[in-house]
């Protein structure tokens, strides 16, 4: 644990990260107000002109001067930049040009109403984001801002004035601010503003507005307003003390846990949950329940979302979970989080409800043992949408009618069954009947199936028959039992149903992504993961996927699903994405006019890409269970991406690994062949020198002869590299001659005559052989290596045999040697470069002449291959095609010259 | 009696390859005169009028094509080419224009001095006028007057052209010959472009005389450049 007096070092390097990020951002000024017309456009005005004598380059990015004569002049002389005009519906509206501003990119550009909502079709929805951007990419930014457009204020500042202000702007963006100027006059000056004209007053609210421009009013808002700077003031002073190591006056290990619905009322609670953990100086949570009893409708759903989303933008984290039991799930998430206080809405219906079913709150309490409570007013303000009343889902008109069907069927057997059994009996029946419809159709055709079931029996099996009255009094109790029986059967049957769908929704969303797990498991690389992630959004959501990847061009590449390069304004998109990891599109609050949804894939807190997804309509897009899905493919879909490309990036490595050790063992074996034969030559050199006068004529032989032989050792191996860099460069040209085979062995034989001393050569080589195009140098080369290879592995005395045959149109000659043989599985290998035998270490060489033969033989068009030979050894054998026929011969008479008196020999070959 | 030590000009710019030739020939009776470029070698040849020059192909400032050429412009000194390996066309062209005869580095002292023998009998034979009809070498007899040809004692029967083939190489007993040289000798100056015809007919004269044609003692083959009938 950090001592006393000493900071912090997390939140000390929290602080070093946000100061060099700051360093790079522009400063965002705030000229904050308590009300409209104290001055704010005019005194920012007169800040940038200010800023403008000192040298800083400004632009007037959009500044609202309501026409007003002293604030124009102060614009003047300011650049302005040109707005963008947007037509919407049929009117053109002039909105801050986002892109040009960027363009431009000045040192300060001045933009009011941060609160603003832009003109469909921008980037963003709200100017505050457009301000975010261009912080970002450094440009510092005066703005504008009044009291009640701080978002947890908003309510508020509705409650004080009456008045609720829909444009909003983040508590995160107030707080972040470089600097905030409070711009305050009093009450009484602003009111004598208002009547003076001064003030801007837009004509369709001038009714709203006069109700708003009270004296209560504003007193109250100057006071909200000073005490909000204030409170900034404070947390400044808070970080001062954190740096500088003074301890907090009271630190705090609290965290709040606000239970929410998807009733508006629940953004007041949001609210308050806000300025409790802010002045608690505490973590909170924002946790929905959703029972599997009562399932939430579509518009309940949206505006959830809509309050989950505030309360994210407000700075708290949020959660989603589904349970029987709410108030038991609550106290256990609660605990699971190390909650320490419980922030409940005050309950909005009747007392009846809480006595027939029970209070979740009361429960939330009684279950709450060390957890605080707080139960918070949720009154409904005024200027909200009502919430919608839970719509059920439709039932089709068919299940209506089989439930009379039902009934019917129950009554026509108890009709026949009514001589045996009890009346009692029969109630029993139509009780079953109720049962069966319920389970099958639900809760509201199981509520006519009751009414339905007793009127029936009350008219077919109560006397008198066939009426709707009844004799005996006691028949009416219980048809109430009846009533209530059936009834309650239906809320189960209801209920159950409820909570079977719920938890076939929870197990879809399981198994999808169980499916997705497997499927991105299975795939090789990146191509087949985003076939995996885009099937497996397109079977789960029904919705048409494709993933983006950026590309080497800085474009982005489609990798499933659609086609191959996205068009111009999807790139645009999913660069956004991809630059900001944040998700954009339909149902977002970035680019809503988009095609599609676009969700980053995001690993490691970096985007890797993008996954495009076409939604049939915003509202499916805001549904927070389904972004939650695939907010969570997306993450498992990042996950997998970081894994292929780490996977491929460790693959590389291994082979450069692999490369650098091959070429380290080749270096140092190359090495040690050189160094060998010098050192030989060295030694025997230096004792021929030195030692001359001591030296029998002998023993000066032997060592003149080794140095003769290490020379020729070092030259074959030197040759031997030279070839394989020719070889290997390319360069290796084949200069074809029609050639005699006979020829090229002989030039072979003599060339290893001393080499070959220690073995006798039997040669086969038939006498009537065509000539055969090919290089003679390139050739003879090939079989030095061969023949060389066989004296090496032959032993001492044993015979090397060389043959050459006619063989399917190729020319085959034939090195065979009684040498080892090659092992069974290493006839390829063998022609490896730098290939040694395992066996024969001690055997020198460098491994490259069967390579070089190898080459030789491709470049003629023919092949090498090495064959076992029966009683030991190997065959070699080369083959080269034949070319067709050798040019002919000029006809010579055919005279004896002779003068011999011997007999003619004929001159029939032997 | 001491005959004059014979002369022969060295034209090698690499030390070592001179300090090797010289400790090879000197011992063996040679008078060497070094030269490091071409225009010294050719000046040496003209002030000291050697029996056998060894001109290296690969000179720094002229080309030894072009010493030979010169050279031969006014001498008929024999001409031994030093040259690296895989640089047949190199020495073709320096035979043809007038060299004697060759030498792939690396070669050996006994492969030198067998060269330089030579070269210097066929000079003596040539200054002396006298063409010894008889020429023979381990089992091969050749008598040029009468036209005879024997292996071992027994008589071998060629053709015309084989005869003549063979008596062009005999007249050049132990020097290479280009194929160009053979062809234009033995079938005139249009056959030079059809070196199979030498192929097939040494391979004929291979199988008549030498006793493993694959490896043969007598008619050697001198890849990329010609052939050779050995002299000693």
């Amino acid at each position: 644990m950090t001592a006393p007096g000493r900071p912090d070092p997390d939140a000390l390097l929290a602080r070093v990260v946000e100061e060099e990020s700051r360093a790079r951002r522009g400063r965002l000024k705030l000229f904050f107000g308590a009300a409209p017309g104290v001055g704010k456009t005019y005194t920012m005005l007169e800040a940038a002109r200010a800023a403008k004598a000192e040298g800083v380059d400004v632009v007037a990015g959009v500044v609202e001067t309501h026409r007003r004569a002293e604030t124009q002049r102060l614009l003047d002389g300011l650049e302005v930049l040109p707005r963008r005009t947007v037509e919407y519906h049929g009117t053109t509206l002039a909105e801050f040009d986002l892109d040009g501003a960027l363009a431009r990119r000045p040192g300060l550009i001045l933009v009011d109403e941060l609160a603003h909502t832009n003109a469909p079709g921008s980037r963003h929805a709200k100017r505050w984001q457009d301000v975010e951007e261009l912080l970002g990419a450094g440009i510092s930014v005066y703005t504008t801002l009044n009291v009640q457009h701080i978002e947890s204020l908003n309510d508020v500042v509705a409650q004080i004035t009456g008045v609720v202000v829909r444009e909003t702007v983040p508590d995160a963006v107030f707080e972040r601010a470089d600097e905030v100027e409070l711009v305050d006059i009093s009450a009484e000056v602003l009111l004598e503003r208002l009547r003076e004209g001064k003030v801007y007053v837009p004509e369709q609210a001038a009714r709203a507005l006069e109700q708003f421009f009270r004296e209560g009013n504003l007193i109250a808002l100057r006071e909200l307003a000073l005490r909000r700077t204030a409170e900034r003031v404070e947390a400044q002073m808070q970080g001062y003390r954190a740096a500088h190591g003074i301890d907090r006056t009271w630190p705090t290990a609290e965290r709040l846990l606000v239970c929410i619905g998807p009733n508006p009322a629940s953004a007041r609670l949001i609210r308050s949950g806000r300025r409790m953990a802010a002045a608690l100086h505490a973590d909170w949570i924002v946790l929905h329940v959703e029972s599997s009893r009562q399932r939430l409708s579509a518009s309940d759903r949206d505006a959830l979302g809509v309050n989950l989303r505030l309360a994210e933008q407000l700075g708290a984290r949020t959660a989603t979970i589904s349970a029987d039991d709410v108030a038991a799930e609550i106290l256990s998430y609660a605990r699971s989080q190390n909650v320490s206080r419980i922030l409940a809405g005050k309950p909005t219906h009747g007392r009846w409800r809480d006595r027939l079913v029970g209070s979740l709150l009361d429960r939330l309490i009684r279950g709450s043992r060390e957890l605080d409570v707080y139960v918070i007013t949720g009154e409904v303000d005024e200027g909200r949408p009502a919430a919608a009343r839970r719509e059920p889902p439709p039932v089709p008109a068919g299940a209506f009618l089989r439930t009379a069907a039902v009934v019917a069927a129950a009554g026509a057997l108890g009709l026949g069954l009514r001589s045996w059994v009890n009346v009692t009996d029969i109630a029993m029946l139509f009780l079953l009947a109720v049962m069966v419809s319920a389970a099958w159709d639900g809760a509201r055709p199981a509520i006519l199936a009751s009414v339905l079931a007793i009127a029936l029996f009350d008219f077919v099996f109560v006397p008198p028959y066939y009426t709707f009255a009844v004799a005996d009094a006691s028949y009416v109790v219980t048809f109430m039992v009846m009533l209530v029986v059936a009834l309650s059967i239906s809320r189960l049957a209801a209920r159950i149903r409820g909570q079977a769908d719920a938890a076939r929704e929870r197990e879809q969303h399981t198994a999808a992504l169980y499916a997705l797990s497997r499927r991105l498991a299975d795939a090789r690389n990146a191509s087949d993961l985003a076939e995996a992630v885009s099937g497996q959004v397109h079977e789960t959501f029904d919705a048409p996927a494709t993933v983006l990847l950026p590309d080497d061009a800085g474009g982005f590449a489609a990798l499933a699903g659609g086609p191959a390069t996205p068009g111009a304004a999807a790139q645009g998109v999913a660069r956004w994405v991809l630059e900001h990891g944040q998700p954009a599109g339909i149902g977002t609050d970035t680019l809503p006019g988009a095609d599609a949804l676009y969700l980053p894939i995001t690993s490691s807190g970096h985007a890797l890409g993008v996954l495009r997804v076409e939604c049939r309509d915003a509202r499916w897009a805001r549904d927070p269970i389904e972004r939650q899905l695939l907010e969570a493919i997306a993450d498992q879909a990042g996950i997998a991406f970081e894994r292929a490309a780490l996977a491929a990036r460790s693959e590389q490595e291994q082979m450069a690994t692999q490369a650098e050790r091959l070429r380290t063992s080749l270096l140092s074996s190359l090495s040690h062949d050189l160094r060998t034969p010098l050192a030989g030559i060295e030694g025997a050199a230096s004792a021929l020198k030195d030692g001359a006068e001591g030296l029998s004529p002998d023993a000066r032989a032997v060592l003149a002869q080794t140095i003769l032989e290490e020379a020729r050792r070092m030259m074959r191996l030197v040759s031997n590299l030279l070839e394989m860099v020719r070889v290997e460069s390319g360069a290796l040209q084949v200069q074809q001659e029609w050639q005699s085979v006979e020829e090229v062995i002989g030039v072979a034989l003599l060339r290893l005559e001393e080499r070959l001393r220690a073995h006798p050569i039997h040669t086969e080589v038939p006498a009537d052989l065509p000539l055969v195009p090919m290089d003679g140098l390139l050739v003879e080369q090939a079989l030095v290596n061969l023949l060389e290879n066989a004296a090496k592995y032959s032993p001492e005395g044993a015979t090397i045999e060389v043959t050459a045959a006619l063989d399917a149109g190729q020319l085959v000659i034939g090195i065979a040697d009684r040498g080892p043989g090659v092992s069974p599985g290493e006839e390829e290998r063998i022609f490896e470069k730098f290939y040694r035998s395992t066996v024969y270490e001690q055997v020198g060489g460098a491994g490259l002449g069967l390579t070089i033969v190898r080459a030789i033989a491709l470049a003629h068009g023919g092949r090498v291959w090495v064959e076992a030979r029966a009683g030991g050894g190997s065959v070699f054998r080369l083959a080269l095609p034949l070319g067709g026929t050798p040019p002919s011969l000029p006809v010579e008479d055919d005279d004896a010259d002779d003068a011999s008196p011997q007999p003619e020999r004929s001159r029939a070959q032997s | 009696m001491t005959e004059p030590r014979p002369v022969v000009l060295l034209i090698e710019d690499e030390p070592q390859m001179r300090r090797f030739l010289r400790a090879a020939l000197e011992p063996h009776g040679y008078h060497l005169v070094e030269a490091e470029t071409a225009r010294e070698g050719m000046g040496q040849a003209a002030a000291h009028n050697p029996e056998v020059v060894l001109l290296d192909l690969g000179l720094p400032d002229l080309d030894g094509l072009e010493v030979t050429r010169r050279i031969r412009e006014w001498s008929l000194v024999p001409i031994i080419v030093l040259s690296a390996r895989g640089q047949e066309s190199d020495k073709v062209a320096a035979l043809d224009a007038g060299a004697d005869d060759y030498l792939t580095k690396p070669f050996t002292v006994p492969e030198l001095l067998a060269r330089m023998r030579v070269a210097l009998r066929h000079a003596a034979q040539r200054d002396g006028g006298s063409d010894e009809p008889a020429f023979a070498v381990g089992d091969l007899q050749v008598d040029l007057a009468l036209r005879q040809v024997s292996m071992r004692g027994e008589a071998v029967h060629l053709t015309p052209t084989e005869y003549k083939l063979l008596a062009v190489m005999v007249r050049h007993a132990g020097r290479v010959l280009t194929h160009r040289q053979l062809l234009k000798e033995v079938w005139g100056i249009n056959a030079i472009q059809h070196p199979h015809y030498l192929r097939v007919y040494m391979g004929q004269l291979r199988q008549k005389l030498e006793r493993e044609p694959a490896r043969p003692e007598y008619l050697l083959t001198e890849l990329g450049v010609g052939y050779r009938l050995r002299a000693e």
